[in-house]
C-alpha cells in the first residue's frame, strides 16, 4: 500500500467507523472479561467460604461460578464472532472495495 | 483413607510450587505389564498420521505451505487444532489428577487456563493474522528494525519452546513407560522419531491433521468416560458430588478453594501467568497463520474456547468419578490397600477410571490417546522452535532476508532434526530430574517477554525497536531468575532449605508482567533516533492493515 492509499482509507467513514466501533467494543468485551476472572480469583482469595457454600443440594457457589465462567467464556467469544462477521466484515468489504474503485 | 495419597504431600508442594507446572508433571512409578491394547490402538493411529503425513508432504510444496500450512485451513478445523495444542496429556491426566487429589482447586487452573482465548479474541486474534506470516516476530518486527526484534523474538521462543518439550519429553518417558511398558528410552526415542518425521515431512500440514485427530479421539474419549460415570449415579450429577464428599479423605473441604490459593498474591499472580501465558505461547500463535484471513482467525478462537471448555468441564466430572470409582477400589492401588498410593502414581486417577468405567479396552484407548496426545503437541513445539531458527534467525538475522524461501525450508528441517535430537537427549539426561516447574516456566516467562511485545506492537504508536528488544529481554530474564529463586525450583530441584527462596511465590507474572510493559514504555519514549522516529510514522500505515486485511497475506490458491 502507498501513502496516499493509506491516507485515503484513513480518511474512509467507513474505516473510521470500524476501527472506532471495533476498538470500543474489543475493550469493553475484554473489560467484562477481566472483572468476571479477577472477581472470581478475588472471591476464591479472600471469601473461600463462598465458594464452598452450597445452594441447592450439594451444587455449590463455586461450581456455578466456575461451569458459569466456562459458559460465559464461550458465550462471549460468540457474542463477539457474531457481531464481528455481521457488522465488521461489512465495513471492512465496503473499505476494500472503495480501494479497488479508487485505483481503476 | 487418610495416608491413601502418600503423593499428597509432593503434589501440594509441587501444585504450591509449580503453579501450572504441576498440571503438567507426570510423576515416575512403577513399570506395568505391557498393555497390548493400549499398543495396537497406538500403533493404529500411528499408521494413520504418517498416511497423513505422505498426504500432506505431497501438497507442501512453498514455505508458507511448510510453516503456514498454505493459510488453507478452516477457522473450525484450527480451532479444534487450537484446542489440542492445549489439551497435552498432562492437562488431561494433570486436571483429572488435581481434581481427583483436591476437588474444586482442579477447576480453578481450568478457569485460569480458559479465560485466556477470550481477552485473545478481543484484542489480538484479528490483528496477528493480519499482520503476521509464519512466526509472531513477523508481527513483532512489522515496522521495527528486524534484525533485534527477531534476534530477541527468536530467543524468547526457543526458551519457551526448549522449557515446554523437555517437560513433554520426560512426561512422555514416563507416561509411556507406565502405560504401555516400554522403557523409558525407548519411549523417548520412539515420540522423537515420529515427531520428527511428521513435521520433517508434512510440516504444518501434518502437524495440524495430526493434532486435529488426536483432539477428535481425546475429546470422544472424555466425554465416553464422562458419561459413564454419570451413568453410575444416574445422571445425577448431585449424587456424584455427594459420594465423592463422603468417600474422599478431605470430604467437604474438596469442595472448598483449597489451602494453594489462601494467599491472595498467589491467587493473582497464578492467574495472571495461567491467563496471558497463553497469549504468548508461540505454537499457539503461529496456528493463527493456517488460516486464509481474520474471519477464520475469530472463528478459530470461538471453537478453541469452545472445545477447551467443554473438556474442562468433562474433566471435573472425571474427577470426582475417579474419587469414589478409583479412590475406594483396592485393585488400583499399591498392594490392594486403598490407604496406599495408585498404582502408577499421581497422574493415573484418569487411566484407572477408564478401566473402573469401560474394562482393559477403554483403559488400552485412553492409554493410547495419552500417547497420541504427547507426540501431537511436541510436533507442534518442535515446529515452532524450528521456525523461530529457520525464518527469524536464519533468514532475517544471518542472511538479512538475502534467501530463497527453498533454503530458508531445508535449514527448517534439518533445525527440526537437530531439535529433535536434542529433545531426545534431554529427556534421558533429564529423566530423574523434576521437571515439573518446566511448564510454569514457559508460561511464565511467554506472559511476561512475548505477550507484552506482540500486544503493545500492535496497539501502541511510540512502540520503538528499543523499547521492544529491551522490554523483551527484561520480562524474559526476570520471569526466569525469578522462577529459579522461588521455591519450585530452589527448593524442589536444588533442595535448599524450605523457606530459603528468596521469591515466595508461586509465579513471577504479577511483578515481571508490569516490569516489562513499564520497560517497553521506558525505553520506547526515550528512545529519540531517526529510528525510532521512522518506526513511529511507520505505525499508520501498519494499524490499517491490522484493522482492514489489506495487503495481507491471504491464502494460497492451491
Amino acid at each position: 500500500m502507498d501513502d496516499s492509499t493509506i491516507s485515503r482509507i484513513q480518511n474512509d467513514p467507513n474505516y473510521k467507523a470500524l476501527v472506532s466501533e471495533r476498538t470500543s467494543f474489543g475493550w469493553i468485551m475484554t473489560i467484562i472479561t477481566l472483572v468476571l476472572y479477577y472477581g472470581y480469583i478475588a472471591i476464591v482469595a479472600f471469601s473461600p467460604a463462598t465458594i464452598a457454600h452450597k445452594v441447592a443440594g450439594n451444587v455449590t457457589i463455586g461450581l456455578i461460578l466456575g461451569v458459569g465462567l466456562i459458559l460465559g467464556s464461550i458465550l462471549l467469544t460468540g457474542i463477539y464472532v457474531l457481531r464481528a462477521n455481521s457488522r465488521y466484515d461489512q465495513l471492512t468489504q465496503a473499505i476494500a472495495q472503495a480501494v479497488s474503485g479508487g485505483r481503476k | 483413607m487418610k495416608s491413601k495419597f502418600s503423593f499428597l504431600s509432593l503434589a501440594g508442594a509441587l501444585a504450591l510450587a509449580a503453579g501450572p507446572a504441576f498440571a503438567e508433571g507426570i510423576e515416575a512409578g512403577a513399570r506395568q505389564s505391557t498393555d497390548w491394547t493400549a499398543i495396537i490402538i497406538f500403533a493404529a493411529f500411528v499408521v494413520l498420521t504418517l498416511g497423513i503425513t505422505y498426504w500432506a508432504a505431497q501438497r507442501t510444496k512453498t514455505a508458507k505451505d511448510f510453516y503456514a500450512a498454505g493459510g488453507g485451513i478452516t477457522g473450525f478445523q484450527n480451532g479444534l487444532a487450537i484446542a489440542g495444542d492445549y489439551m497435552s496429556a498432562a492437562s488431561f491426566l494433570g486436571i483429572t489428577a488435581l481434581v481427583y487429589t483436591f476437588g474444586y482447586y482442579g477447576l480453578i487452573y481450568s478457569i485460569g487456563f480458559l479465560v485466556g482465548w477470550p481477552f485473545i479474541m478481543f484484542l489480538m486474534a484479528e490483528p496477528l493474522r493480519n499482520l503476521g506470516r509464519f512466526t509472531f516476530a513477523d508481527v513483532a518486527s512489522y515496522r521495527l528494525s528486524a534484525t533485534p526484534t527477531r534476534a530477541m523474538a527468536a530467543t524468547c521462543t526457543l526458551v519457551i519452546v526448549a522449557f515446554y518439550l523437555i517437560a513433554q519429553m520426560v512426561g512422555a518417558g514416563q507416561l509411556i513407560e507406565l502405560l504401555f511398558g516400554l522403557p523409558y528410552t525407548w519411549a523417548v526415542i520412539v515420540v522423537g522419531v515420529l515427531m520428527i518425521i511428521y513435521v520433517t515431512f508434512g510440516g504444518m500440514i501434518a502437524t495440524t491433521w495430526v493434532q486435529i485427530i488426536k483432539a477428535g479421539l481425546l475429546l470422544g474419549g472424555s466425554t465416553l468416560m464422562a458419561l459413564l460415570v454419570l451413568a453410575q449415579f444416574g445422571f445425577d450429577f448431585n449424587a456424584l458430588i455427594a459420594k465423592a464428599i463422603e468417600l474422599h479423605s478431605k470430604h467437604e473441604a474438596i469442595l472448598s478453594p483449597g489451602p494453594q490459593v489462601a494467599n491472595p498474591i498467589n491467587a493473582f499472580s497464578l492467574g495472571m501467568a495461567l491467563m496471558f501465558g497463553t497469549a504468548g505461547l508461540p505454537h499457539i500463535l503461529m496456528r493463527f497463520f493456517t488460516v486464509g484471513n481474520a474471519k477464520e482467525a475469530r472463528k478459530s478462537v470461538f471453537w478453541a474456547t469452545t472445545f477447551i471448555g467443554y473438556f474442562y468441564i468433562l474433566t471435573f466430572i472425571i474427577g470426582f468419578g475417579a474419587i469414589v470409582l478409583v479412590g475406594t477400589n483396592p485393585i488400583y492401588h499399591e498392594a490392594g490397600d486403598i490407604a496406599k498410593a495408585l498404582l502408577g502414581g499421581g497422574n493415573m486417577p484418569a487411566i484407572h477410571l477408564a478401566h473402573a468405567v469401560g474394562g482393559d479396552l477403554m483403559k488400552g484407548f485412553i492409554a493410547a490417546v495419552a500417547f497420541a496426545t504427547i507426540l501431537a503437541v511436541v510436533s507442534g513445539l518442535t515446529l515452532s522452535g524450528a521456525s523461530a531458527v529457520s525464518h527469524d534467525l536464519y533468514a532475517s538475522v544471518f542472511r538479512h532476508g538475502n534467501v530463497d524461501e527453498a533454503t530458508e525450508v531445508r535449514v527448517s528441517k534439518a533445525t527440526t532434526l537437530v531439535l529433535g535430537v536434542v529433545a531426545v537427549i534431554l529427556g534421558i539426561v533429564f529423566q530423574t530430574i523434576n521437571v515439573a516447574f518446566m511448564v510454569g516456566l514457559a508460561f511464565a516467562v511467554a506472559a511476561s517477554s512475548v505477550f507484552p511485545v506482540v500486544l503493545i506492537s500492535m496497539l501502541w504508536k511510540g512502540l520503538t525497536t528499543r523499547g521492544a528488544v529491551i522490554g523483551g529481554l527484561v520480562g524474559l530474564f526476570s520471569a526466569l531468575i525469578l522462577t529459579i529463586v522461588s521455591p519450585s525450583i530452589w527448593e524442589a530441584v536444588f533442595h535448599m532449605p524450605k523457606g530459603s527462596s528468596l521469591f515466595p511465590y508461586v509465579s513471577p507474572a504479577l511483578f515481571t508482567m508490569p516490569l516489562a510493559f513499564i520497560s517497553i514504555w521506558l525505553f520506547s519514549i526515550t528512545d529519540g533516533s531517526e529510528r525510532a522516529k521512522g518506526e513511529k510514522l511507520a505505525f499508520e500505515a501498519q494499524f490499517v492493515r491490522s484493522q482492514t486485511g489489506i495487503g495481507a497475506e491471504g491464502a494460497a490458491s492451491h
